[in-house]
């Protein structure tokens, strides 16, 4: 019974009980019935906790979309494409939006088959106040549908970082719609939904453990970034013109909101307002704080000035690295997979991008991609039923997780799961970006990108301090 | 009649300023410009890229000043806004046909 029922039920009966009272006195309640209502208060107030934290950790991981990240690319880019940078994030929360209510949530989550769910909740059909046990037994999964929604909105956007200040708008538009049915709706549902050849909690064939989206939302955006950098090609006059950061003042913000929003994010990952919820928000805050740290005395160490593009993009790596890690590890381990993340995404961010000379533009690769890999494989090193004891055999012992809890196996199961989301990654962004461009072309002319996606696009400009 | 462009180092521009107060110098226009001459640029690093920047923000001081002042005016400038180190900027005169103060027309140096 869901809260408002129940209030409404205590209504109805409270004035009859009264009255009773008043005339006729009956036979007091008996244990039994007292005890059932104490177990009907219960469950409520334990429905009313999660239920609180669950919207409010909604709403956090959409600010991560907006302001979040649009903030974070919209200060990276030069000025004349703030605009559409921001855009890419902001319009894709609606698009998404409207793909999430009309079928992406039944294919993600409905019960289908291991690759992808089936049709049964089209429209939204049945997905109400009632819970769905199989996902989170205590909230609405009207809430738990809502909260899958921002992850679904953010994981496009991220990739508009290695596509941005050359795509076209209704290129960008038209392979972010293909994108999703291509790439995120299965891999949701592999790693997450009921039945998912990944999903370690329903018995998925390869059982992978992702507590908030290593796989699912960082290495198929920032793959998909890559490939999406690969086929665009270059920016006009990378690397050799001077292509600044029009205000990383703006950056900053951006970076702020994201750490932010990452509470939701990790912590709302446990559906609930439980222990577990605490643990990864701490082993999120711990992570985010010493990647800052390492990819900033990376660079000192390296261009002997500490910058502070590098301490946020440190921040941003490692909140990505300890990402599917952050519902099943101590704040110690944390705290190493954040400086692992901050020197790997630091070193893919600059020599390996310099190496191959691909133009990811604002690193989209560098730090989803390669901080996403990297803390999914860690998952597999640092994960422990000491934090996580969703696992249990049959006789209800919580079993081993990681090679911490002497199940080294599970390395192995990450990297099928990292090796799954790369190929449906590449192989869904391909296409997705080749349809895109039969229809509509996918890059600006080389006019409208000199003049800037914010004129050309959209036929407005960020700054206007005389008017 | 004279007009002298200083170009200077940005946080020399109130020192500069007071100096030509000093001495009577009321009338100035004073823009802020970029560019470069001797002084190299300096270097920036975005996420590991390299950029030079050459063309280093400066502050340009404009005023038209009397014959009779020039020389005053030139050793206020040069000792206000000199460091001694490359990049203090440099100081152009030039010749000034005439000038107008369009209030009340008056014309020359009884227009400065």
């Amino acid at each position: 019974m869901n809260v408002r029922a129940l209030a409404l039920s205590l209504a109805a009966i409270l004035p009859a009980a009264a009255f009773a009272q008043a005339t006729a006195p009956t036979a007091a309640p008996t244990l039994e019935q007292r005890l059932t209502a104490v177990e009907a208060a219960a469950k409520s107030a334990q429905s009313a906790g999660d239920n609180a934290w669950m919207l409010v950790s909604a709403a956090l991981v959409l600010m991560m979309t907006g302001p979040g990240l649009a903030l974070f690319y919209g200060g990276l880019v030069r000025r004349k494409n703030v605009l559409s940078t921001i855009m890419h994030s902001f319009v894709l929360m609606a698009v998404v939006t409207m793909l999430w209510a009309v079928v992406g949530y039944s294919l993600a989550f409905g019960e289908g088959m291991s690759f992808i769910g089936d049709l049964r909740y089209l429209f939204l059909n049945g997905v109400g106040s009632a819970p769905n046990a199989d996902y989170a037994a205590t909230i609405p999964q009207g809430t738990f549908m809502v909260y899958q929604l921002m992850f679904a909105i953010i994981t496009p956007a991220l990739i508009s970082g290695a596509y941005a200040e050359r795509m076209k708008f209704s290129g960008m538009l038209i392979f972010t719609i293909i994108w999703m049915f291509l790439v995120y709706f299965p891999m949701a549902h592999m790693v997450w939904g009921k039945g998912g050849l990944l999903n370690a909690f329903t018995g998925g064939k390869f059982p992978c453990f992702d507590f908030a989206g290593g796989t699912v939302v960082h290495i198929t955006s920032g793959v998909s970034a890559l490939v999406c950098a690969l086929y665009l090609k270059k920016r006009i006059g990378y690397p050799h013109e001077p292509i600044r950061p029009h205000s990383i003042v703006i950056s900053v913000i951006g970076a702020c909101l994201l750490w932010v929003g990452w509470f939701g994010f990790n912590a709302g990952s446990a559906l609930a307002a439980s222990s577990l919820a605490t643990s990864a928000f701490i082993a999120t805050h711990f992570a985010a704080a010493s990647a800052a740290l390492a990819w900033m005395f990376a660079e000192w160490a390296q261009h002997g000035k500490p910058s502070i593009l590098g301490a946020i993009s440190g921040a941003v790596a490692g909140l990505v690295a300890i990402t599917p890690a952050s519902g099943f590890v101590q704040p110690m381990p944390a705290i190493l997979i954040g400086i692992a993340a901050g020197l790997v995404c630091y070193f893919m961010a600059t020599a390996v991008k310099r190496l191959f000379g691909y133009d990811d533009s604002l690193d989209a690769f560098g730090v989803h991609g390669a901080g996403g890999t990297l803390g999914a494989l860690l998952t597999g090193v640092f994960a422990t039923n000491a934090i996580n004891d969703g696992l249990k055999d049959a006789a209800g012992k919580a079993l081993p997780l990681g090679l911490v809890d002497g199940h080294g196996i599970q390395i192995l199961y990450q990297l099928i799961g990292v090796a799954i989301s790369w190929a449906v990654a590449i192989v869904g962004t391909l296409i997705a970006l080749k349809i895109a461009d039969v229809l509509t072309g996918v890059r600006v002319s080389p006019e409208a990108e000199r003049e800037g996606l914010d004129l050309s696009q959209h036929g407005e400009e960020g700054y206007l301090f005389e008017t | 009649m004279k007009k002298v462009e200083a170009i200077v180092q940005p946080f020399k521009t109130e020192e500069v300023k007071e100096a030509l107060k000093a001495i009577g110098i009321d009338g100035m226009t004073v823009t802020e410009v970029r560019g470069h001459g001797r002084q190299k640029g300096h270097k920036e690093v975005y996420r590991g890229q390299e950029y030079t920047v050459d063309l280093l923000p400066k502050v340009k001081f404009e005023l038209i000043v009397p014959d009779s002042r020039l020389e005053e005016v030139l050793s206020t400038l040069t000792a206000a806004a000199r460091t001694g180190k490359i990049g203090d900027g440099k100081i152009f005169v030039s010749d000034i046909g005439d000038a107008i103060r369009i209030r009340n027309g008056d014309r020359g140096e009884s227009a400065l």
